[in-house]
């Protein structure tokens, strides 16, 4: 033993040093270093999202003579939104699935649905944006309609930005197959696709359904 | 061990997003699917509620966000695997912390600004008029 160089010494350190109350000791897996990180990264992104939430509800009532929500929000739209999302939040977690299971065509089928639902999402809400400026309801009409468009079309940035990684993480799984760091990064990438659903959840219902009832 | 990360266990920390359960893979769509299921049921209330007129009024907004939450919960639980297990404290922990500030930030916020609104000064024409 004498012999064991320092890093192995804190491999085998389990074996002596075992830690009371626990089965293993000795640093985390990088699994959970990886996966605890990026969960920080997302509770930061939600509290910027709470801000936008804040200053959203704050100039609610604030429409300069314009528009108020009653008279925007299309709300069978945002049902459709909200469906296409939980879809592909559900989708997203069989790939998941098939990546523990190794099962490189079910991961490329559900990978490529939940792309399908998220571009339908997307395109409902390119829809919605380019139906309210036609209507002279951009951004620039008053207080509420500019948290209004900051508030959803930063989600909808974030949606696009996860849309992007997912077809990477098809590529990488392609080309390189369900390494360790690739199923890593499909671990955040679950993380960050079901964290968009849970930020969508306040949206719809802070945004749509309260602010078309003001 | 069904899921494939042989260092996933008992007593082990679990990463966010991680699930431990025994059983196969149907076991875990199935975990999926009630999920799936609550969600939709918890949604689709959420937008009977906005539409009907079949509740008494102010209560609507305390009811909606009662279900964003709890759709939020099922989420969580079904989704993201945060549980109340041992293995996931840590993330439980950052998870409570995270709640704490955004409850802060939009508490705060709201307090603050509804108050500066009703103590606000009248718009300058409507000073005029009362001086008149």
């Amino acid at each position: 033993m004498s012999t064991v160089s320092f890093t192995e010494a804190s491999v085998l350190g389990g074996l002596e040093a075992h830690a009371p109350g626990r089965d293993w000791s000795g640093p985390a897996p990088k699994r959970i270093v990886t996966g605890y990180g990026f969960w920080i990264f997302i509770l930061s992104d939600i509290i910027m999202f709470s801000a936008f939430f804040a200053s959203y509800v704050v100039l609610l009532g604030h429409t300069a003579g314009g528009p108020s929500g009653r008279d925007l929000f299309d709300l069978r739209s945002v049902a459709m939104e909200t469906a296409f999302l939980l879809a592909s939040s559900f989708t997203c977690g069989l790939a998941s699935i098939a990546a523990d299971a190794r099962n490189t065509t079910w991961f490329h089928i559900a990978m490529a649905v939940t792309f399908v639902f998220g571009l339908g999402f997307l395109s409902l809400e390119a829809r919605e944006f380019t139906s309210l400026v036609a209507r002279g309801a951009g951004p620039t009409r008053s207080a509420f309609l500019s948290a209004f468009f900051t508030l959803v079309g930063c989600h909808g940035l974030h949606v696009s930005a996860g849309s992007l990684w997912l077809l990477t993480m098809m590529a990488q799984v392609f080309a390189k197959g369900f390494r360790a760091d690739i199923l890593r990064r499909i671990l955040c990438f679950t993380l960050f696709w079901h964290a968009l659903d849970i930020i969508w959840i306040a949206v719809f219902t802070i945004v749509y359904l309260l602010g078309s009832a003001v | 061990m069904t899921n494939g990360h042989e260092h996933l266990g008992h007593g082990i920390d679990l990463a966010p997003g991680d699930e431990y359960v025994e059983g196969g893979i149907a076991q875990r769509v199935i975990g999926y699917l009630t999920g799936l299921g609550l969600a939709i049921l918890l949604t689709a209330t959420s937008f009977f509620v906005a539409g009907t007129r079949l509740v008494w009024e102010p209560s609507i907004p305390v009811a909606l966000v009662v279900l964003a939450i709890a759709q939020m919960g099922v989420h969580l639980v079904f989704f993201l695997h945060i549980t109340t297990g041992p293995d996931n404290t840590n993330n439980v922990l950052a998870l409570a912390f995270g709640v704490l500030i955004v409850v802060l930030l939009m508490g705060g916020s709201l307090w603050i600004m509804i108050n500066l609104d009703q103590n606000l000064m009248p718009p300058m024409n409507q000073i005029m008029q009362m001086q008149r």
